[in-house]
């Protein structure tokens, strides 16, 4: 299974609250699910996210929703002071899900 | 089993009109909502309302209510009721808002309108009685000082209730909840106790199912060839049919653009959620960890499964506040060397900041194309070097003259910085900063309005 990118089994929606990201990971079958939840660790999300998250704030966290296959991981302070003040280009992050349907699993 | 039909009119104060006006004259609806106030909108609103007393509601109001009220009512029979109207679009000033809609009303010949405002969740003046209190960024409101310019309570269905009781056809608040606009008319209706919590989470994932309106109907979905949207330019905005005991089916007109699946659902169910057992509202604590969505149909979808606990004690507050300028520039370099000529661009632009000492809080400074998005590490994972890169460099100051001056730094690449520079543009503008506290329900009035008052 090596080679896969993530965007090939799962879909994606990200949205935002204050500084915070939510990014959820939807597999497009069901019986991929368990796969996803194997291999989409707090680790590996924090790493692929790690230039954009801030080393000092407090850790992603991840939870599951099995009855419709999907992961929700929500991300703390990658927003950098939020929707209102952030200097960011893409200040509500929308454009962050899509990056993380291109890790590798 | 009596169903009630509920539509979602606008996902944001800007979206689209005639989605909404397409369900209101072939959805067969009950209530259509429109939801359209985002964090810091109220806290513009307010600016407006200082300059103005008869502003600060959307400024889509008057647009949106000539279209939709024609199917609000009891008709020229004057005996079915067909639509309300529940809408957040009074922003920091529902009164005047409901005034503006009598006067259209009227104009419209539909003089028996009955609409009411919704007051009570403006609490700046509740706060300035302690001013120590702290906000969630650790500042305290006296430290804002002459900056603070609103405060409102996210308001829950108590209000909205009172006002459908009285007979409201059209239902104008200023902040609540997003979903407490949709719970409202399913416990008005089925006459549900508003402490039994599992019926409120139930409705209360109606409600965040529709709040984003065309987010669960095919919008912020479309991938090309992972996942397609039929007819996007003719998105239809979704509707739902729910029945006493909170089972809701999401659908959309038949014949509208978009699609509804429980791909879409299920992104929008957990879209802005973060511990799905637990969705905090003012009306309840919502748990959509075991909700399962089934297709019934051609975009039917039926949602279960939802519970409910104890709503939460305090009330959220979201406090705007005036929080400098933020001044930026950007430039476009294109064909071969471009990423090499806007690198160039961008070290030139912060060098003449320091030079001629800028002075800002904080700065950014990316390449639209390569690295403004995500970042260097994962931009590096494009295939070539992109035919065009443009630079954006972006600053907060905390005064105007020095945030001006950030564009001005990039203009200037036109005659002094790398060849080929094109395309430049700069802006200024004032921040509205947003923070939040939690108040005692008690220190909150809600008042329905169903005159003008003098």
């Amino acid at each position: 299974m090596s080679g896969i990118k993530l965007r090939e089994l799962a879909h994606s929606r990200t949205g935002d609250k204050g500084d915070t990201s939510n990014i959820s990971v939807i597999a497009f079958r069901a019986e991929d699910y368990p796969r996803l939840c194997q291999w989409l660790t707090v680790e590996r999300v924090t790493a692929h996210f790690a230039e954009l998250l801030d080393p000092s704030g407090p850790p992603l966290r991840r939870y599951e929703l099995p009855n419709v296959h999907a992961l929700n991981f929500v991300l703390p302070g990658i927003l950098r002071g939020g929707v209102t003040r952030s200097l960011a280009l893409d200040a509500h992050g929308k454009a962050l899900g899509a990056a993380l349907l291109d890790l590798e699993l | 089993m009596k169903t009630l039909r509920i539509g979602s009119g606008a996902g944001y104060s800007g979206d689209r009109i005639e989605p909404a006006i397409e369900l209101a004259e072939h959805g067969d609806l009950d209530y259509l909502v429109f939801e359209c106030l985002a964090e810091r909108t109220i806290a513009l609103a307010q600016q407006a309302r200082l300059l103005d007393p008869q502003a600060g509601f959307d400024p889509l109001l008057g647009e949106r209510m000539r279209r939709v009220l024609p199917f609000v009512g009891r008709g020229a029979d004057g005996q079915r009721r067909r639509l309300r109207v529940i809408t957040n679009m009074g922003a920091a000033n529902p009164l005047a808002a409901a005034r503006e809609v009598r006067r259209i009303a009227g104009e419209l010949g539909l003089p028996g309108l009955k609409v009411i405002a919704l007051s009570g969740d403006d609490v700046l003046a509740t706060l300035l009685d302690d001013p120590s209190q702290t906000l969630d960024n650790g500042k305290t409101l006296a430290s804002l000082g002459e900056r603070l310019i609103s405060a409102n309570a996210y308001l829950g269905v108590d209000g909205i209730i009172d006002a459908l009781r009285a007979d409201a056809d059209v239902v104008i608040t200023g902040r609540v909840a997003d979903p407490s606009l949709f719970l409202a008319p399913q416990i008005f209706e089925f006459g549900w106790a508003t402490d039994d919590w599992t019926l409120l989470g139930r409705g209360t994932l109606v409600g965040h199912l529709l709040e984003c309106a065309g987010q669960i109907s095919g919008g912020y979905f479309a991938d090309p060839g992972f996942k397609d949207v039929p007819d996007l330019a003719r998105l239809g905005f979704p509707l739902a049919e729910v029945d006493a005991t909170g089972r809701a089916v999401i659908s959309k007109v038949a014949g509208s653009g978009g699609r509804i699946d429980t791909a879409t659902c299920t992104e929008q169910m957990i879209y802005e959620v973060h511990d799905p057992a637990a969705y905090l509202t003012p009306d309840v604590s919502a748990d959509f960890s075991a909700v399962s969505f089934t297709v019934q149909g051609p975009d039917q979808v039926l949602a279960v499964g939802a519970d409910g606990r104890e709503r939460p004690p305090s009330l959220k507050v979201s406090v705007g506040y005036l929080d400098g300028w933020i001044g930026e520039g950007q430039i476009s370099y294109g064909g071969p060397g471009a990423l090499a000529r806007g690198r160039l661009a961008r070290e030139v632009v912060l060098e003449r900041l320091k030079l001629t000492g800028v002075a800002f809080e904080e700065i950014r400074a990316e390449l639209i194309g390569v690295d403004a998005l995500h970042g260097l590490e994962l931009g590096a994972r494009a295939d070539s070097e992109p035919w065009e890169v443009r630079l954006r460099v972006a600053a907060r100051c905390a005064d105007r003259a020095e945030a001006v001056r950030i564009g001005n730094e990039v203009e200037t690449l036109y005659t002094n910085g790398p060849y080929g520079g094109g395309g430049a543009s700069k802006s200024v503008r004032q921040v509205v900063a947003v923070a939040s506290l939690l108040l005692p329900r008690d220190a909150v009035t809600v008042q329905i309005h169903s005159e003008d008052m003098a």
